[in-house]
């Protein structure tokens, strides 16, 4: 497996890409290249997903019924597989939201102290 | 690929790799749009995408049921690959599956002739025997009547007692007459073992009260069938048994057998019919031991509780009845401790097949743990790639588990069914007894079964373990660059290979010394002298009380017998006594005495064992008058009641006298003792005689005697010779086998015959398998130091040397297996205890005898290695 430049690119936070997935689903349904683009385009190209954490994520998330998923003929005359969200997993997002922004608050709380900068 | 493998699943993986597919032709598709060539694209994607195969493998670990489908995967592979190598898969099932066959066969005698010995009975796992002890006496007893049933009025924590005791019969009123074996019973004898019924009822309460006033049998399923061809309408018929007509009342379920280790049992009769089975009533009679009970314990109630509370219950009873219950004990004993029956002399047997069986396992395994080491070697290519091709060390570790175990689920399914072919082999080595056939069946139950098949995957895995470990333990780069092995890692398997071989040595060593050791007990046993001839008598039974004789009528018929056996050809001496030597069937009845002048302590019941015999029986057996006269024609009824004593028995009682003149209260009647005889071994060969006296028959009469024969002749002559002599007195006898006294004998050390041969065969098949296992390892040493033998040879030695040093490499090997077996050996010969007969378990001569046969099979697996590395090749091993 190619090792992706260490710098240029945000490691995903634990636990977070259930969350995105779920997020980017909201706008519709969409196959599993499209998730990934659309992560790497809403993140304005700071977020790349590997192809071996999203594929195990969606295939997990079917599992839990959050998304489900049928094969359609895209535009291009090609089967792909298609996302979509469930009832389940509408309320899952909402829940996975709120505590997302619970997390992010009380992390930018701890943040908010100047830092103090090496000499 | 797996054009042979039938079954294809609609494949979940084939749909994620075109999911996994669409997602890199989009990529690629976008970055052509973009402006890329197309080959850019291509590699672009897939550079971005990463290891297609893991991102697979990856996603199917979320599926819910990955752990069924890798299993199902893994399977495949499995039988694939063992398919590929059908030399080794015949190989390592073969020896797996006569180890775990041979566990399996004895795991299902011992369920079936000790732990659950009566299919059919639902209280089998609280059942218990119930035997009495007399101080001073060694053995068990069985107890009369009056005794059993005051020890279940007295006793508490059982739920019910079951008088037992088994009984011959002939069965009349068709053309001839034929010999049965059956049981006279208690009449809780069906409810309380929960035996269910085909037919009509079991005994109702009171039918075992009263003396011949309860006419009525239940008959066996197969008797219904035999005799009655199924008829529906069977209860209420009547059969003749020794005369009596019976009313049938039921038929026991298809599964019952009676409650007897060794025999199926044709019929039951409640106790009350005693009379007419053993020729006297004795349900009144304290004094008159016949009962062989049992008792299920309630429900919670442990043994040992139950064991508390018939004690007390005995020493009640002695306080109430002294003079019969002096020095009496009660014992509460496990079904497979059983005095009455086969089990008792299966046990010891038995417990020594649990260990050399699995002794033998271990052997196998270690066999096939080797193979398997030289078959990881030989796979470290495919491991690999497959290792580089994505898939995880723990993966590979699994694939390799998954195929010990397949190895091991075939070979237990093989083993299984060796075991059920031997289901009926210990009844082989029994001589079958006049009349019954010997049933010892083993019982294949769900225990057995899973007992089984525990052991075989518990050691297929263990023993596979290690070389799998091994095997997935691989330096990828390493093993793809040389197809060959690498030196370093065939070394440490060698050592591997090493300690296996070292152990199959050592379990075989000690294999050979208990083979050794039970050898030399049976040359000793065959030596015995027993104290009357074995050659040349010939003996049979006569069954006067089926045929329902009186007293008068059946003397005559006693007399005319000896004078028409003492007129065939060849005859030297005929004579008849009411018991047989060695014969449990016949047993030599225990008698109270009193001797003149003897003190005996407060709580001991002075007994010894007696018989009655006809004057000729002396003569007919070989056995020695050492003093006084034998018995005459003239001592009858009305003359002067006789005895004659056994050595024994005249210095037991009669320490440094001649008991010749003496008085001896036998029972009831005062004798006079007018000889003393050579002791004999009557009771078994093994134990040393138990004091023994002899009353004339025509003084003490019974009509069932077992008539003895000496005569030069052979079997074949003597045998027709005397059941027509028999049948010529009254055709309505029926016939007994006329057997060679040696047979009966023989009979007595069956648990030693099949102990010899069951430990011969297993140490035979170890020793086979060491030997296969050590020449495997020593093949390997040569192979792999085809360089090293080399250079020596090219240094100037011999072939002769190089001879010599593959075999000491293998000696080297073997000897430290020896020191490991011989501790083991001294360790556990102890377990042969009570089979070993006049040899120490630790004797020399058995160690010695293992130790060359085990150097000499070295030698022979240590010789075609060592030839083929003398005939090394200098110019090709250095060019290698």
């Amino acid at each position: 497996m190619p090792k992706s430049p260490p710098t240029s690119r945000l490691e995903l936070l634990q636990g977070t890409l259930d969350l995105i997935i779920l997020q980017t689903l909201r706008w519709g349904p969409l196959h599993g290249y499209g998730i990934a683009q659309m992560i790497r385009a809403a993140s304005r190209y700071a977020l790349r997903v590997d192809a071996g954490s999203l594929y195990p994520a969606l295939h997990r998330l079917e599992r839990q019924r959050v998304i489900a998923a049928t094969w359609q003929t895209s535009d291009r005359k090609q089967r792909v597989r298609i996302y979509r969200l469930t009832a389940k997993g509408r309320r899952r997002l909402v829940a996975e939201r709120s505590r997302w922004d619970r997390l992010t608050e009380a992390i930018a709380g701890i943040l908010a102290h100047p830092v103090e900068r090496d000499a | 690929m797996m054009a042979w493998w039938p079954f294809r699943r609609p494949s979940r993986s084939a749909l994620l790799a075109e999911e996994l597919r669409s997602h890199l032709e989009m990529d690629e598709a976008d970055r052509v749009a973009r402006g890329e060539t197309p080959r850019q694209a291509a590699t672009n994607a897939r550079r971005d995408f990463g290891n297609v195969g893991l991102v697979q493998e990856l996603t199917r670990d979320m599926w819910a049921a990955i752990w069924i489908d890798r299993l199902w995967q893994d399977t495949k592979i499995g039988l694939r690959a063992l398919w590929r190598t059908p030399a080794f898969t015949v190989i390592a099932v073969l020896c797996l599956a006569l180890g775990i066959g041979a566990n399996a066969a004895v795991f299902s005698w011992m369920e079936g002739l000790l732990f659950r010995p009566y299919p059919g009975v639902a209280s089998q796992d609280r059942l218990v025997a119930i035997a009495g002890t007399v101080k001073g006496m060694p053995g068990y007893t069985s107890l009369s009547w009056p005794d059993f049933r005051d020890l279940e009025r007295l006793s508490a924590g059982f739920s019910a007692f079951v008088a037992d005791k088994i009984t011959g019969a002939t069965i009349t009123g068709r053309d001839r007459a034929d010999r049965l074996v059956g049981e006279l019973v208690s009449a809780n004898y069906f409810p309380a073992l929960g035996i269910p019924l085909a037919r009509g009822r079991g005994f109702l309460a009171g039918e075992d009260v009263g003396n011949g006033t309860h006419p009525v049998v239940v008959i066996s399923y197969a008797m219904w069938r035999d005799r009655f061809a199924l008829d529906p309408r069977v209860v209420g018929r009547t059969i003749d048994l020794n005369g009596v007509p019976l009313v049938i009342v039921g038929v026991a379920s298809r599964r019952f057998a009676g409650t007897f280790v060794g025999y199926a049992m044709q019929f039951w009769v409640p106790a009350s019919m005693q009379a007419a089975f053993t020729g006297t009533y004795e349900l009144d009679d304290r004094s008159a031991p016949w009962i062989e009970g049992y008792a299920v314990l309630a429900p919670g109630v442990s043994r040992a509780a139950a064991q508390a509370s018939i004690t007390v219950a005995a020493a009640r009873l002695a306080q109430t009845f002294p003079d019969v219950e002096r020095g009496r004990a009660i014992r509460v004993l496990p079904l497979w401790e059983t005095p009455f029956n086969a089990a008792r002399e299966l046990a010891p047997m038995l417990r020594v097949a649990v260990v050399v069986v699995l002794f033998v396992l271990l052997v196998a395994c270690a066999n096939v743990a080797n193979l398997l080491l030289v078959r990881s070697v030989a796979r470290r290519h495919e491991m690999a790639v497959r290792l580089a091709i994505g898939a995880g060390r723990a993966r590979l570790l699994r694939q390799l588990v998954t195929e010990a175990l397949l190895l091991g689920a075939i070979a237990t399914v093989v083993g299984l069914a060796i075991a059920f072919a031997c289901r009926n082999a210990l009844s082989l080595f029994f001589a079958p007894r006049s009349g019954a056939s010997i049933v010892l069946n083993s019982n294949f139950d769900w225990r057995v079964l899973t007992l089984s098949l525990g052991v075989g995957l518990v050691f297929t895995l263990v023993f596979a373990l290690v070389p799998a470990l091994r095997a997935s333990d691989i330096d990828v780069t390493g093993a793809l660059k040389a197809v060959a092995p690498s030196l370093a890692g065939g070394q440490r398997g060698a050592r591997l290979r090493s300690a296996m071989v070292m152990l199959q040595v050592a379990m075989s060593f000690v294999l050979l010394v208990g083979g050794g050791l039970l050898f030399v007990s049976l040359q000793h046993m065959r030596n015995i002298d027993p104290g009357f001839a074995l050659d040349r008598t010939y003996t049979t039974y006569v069954n006067l009380l089926a045929a329902r004789y009186d007293s008068t009528r059946a003397r005559l018929y006693a007399d005319r017998l000896v004078t028409s056996l003492d007129g065939l050809a060849g005859a030297r001496g005929v004579g008849l006594s009411t018991s047989r030597p060695l014969d449990p069937g016949a047993p030599y009845e225990s008698v109270p005495i009193e001797v003149d002048g003897y003190r005996h302590a407060a709580d001991e019941t002075p007994t010894a064992r007696s018989t009655s015999i006809t004057p000729g029986y002396f003569a007919a057996l070989g056995i020695r008058l050492v003093r006084g006269r034998d018995f005459r024609r003239t001592d009858s009824d009305t003359t002067l009641p006789v005895s004659i004593v056994s050595e024994t028995m005249a210095a037991r009682f009669w320490p440094g006298a001649d008991p010749v003149g003496k008085r001896l209260r036998a029972g009831a009647r005062w004798t006079r003792v007018i000889g003393v005889a050579r002791d004999i071994r009557f009771e078994s060969l093994l134990d040393p005689p138990a004091p023994l006296f002899y009353v004339p028959l025509s003084q003490n009469f019974a009509p069932g005697f077992s008539a003895f024969i000496n005569s030069p002749r052979p079997l074949a002559e003597v045998g027709p010779a005397v059941s027509r002599a028999i049948r010529s007195l009254d055709p309505s006898l029926a016939a007994y086998n006329v057997l060679p006294m040696r047979d009966v004998a023989q009979r007595s050390t069956s648990p030693q015959r099949i102990a010899v041969t069951l430990i011969g065969i297993c140490g035979a098949l170890a020793v086979l398998l060491a030997a296969i296992g050590l020449y495997g390892a020593m093949s390997y040493v040569v192979s792999q130091s085809t360089r090293e033998l080399g250079l020596r040879m090219a240094l100037g030695a011999v072939p002769a040397a190089v001879l010599r040093l593959v075999v000491r490499r293998g000696l080297s090997v073997t000897t430290a297996g020896l020191v490991a077996g011989a501790a083991a050996a001294l360790g556990t010969t102890r377990l042969l205890g009570d089979l070993l007969y006049g040899v120490s378990p630790r004797d020399p001569g058995a160690f010695v005898a293992a130790l060359l046969v085990m150097l000499g099979t070295t030698l022979a697996a240590c010789l075609v290695p060592g030839v083929r590395a003398a005939r090394t090749d200098i110019v090709k091993a250095l060019r290698v």
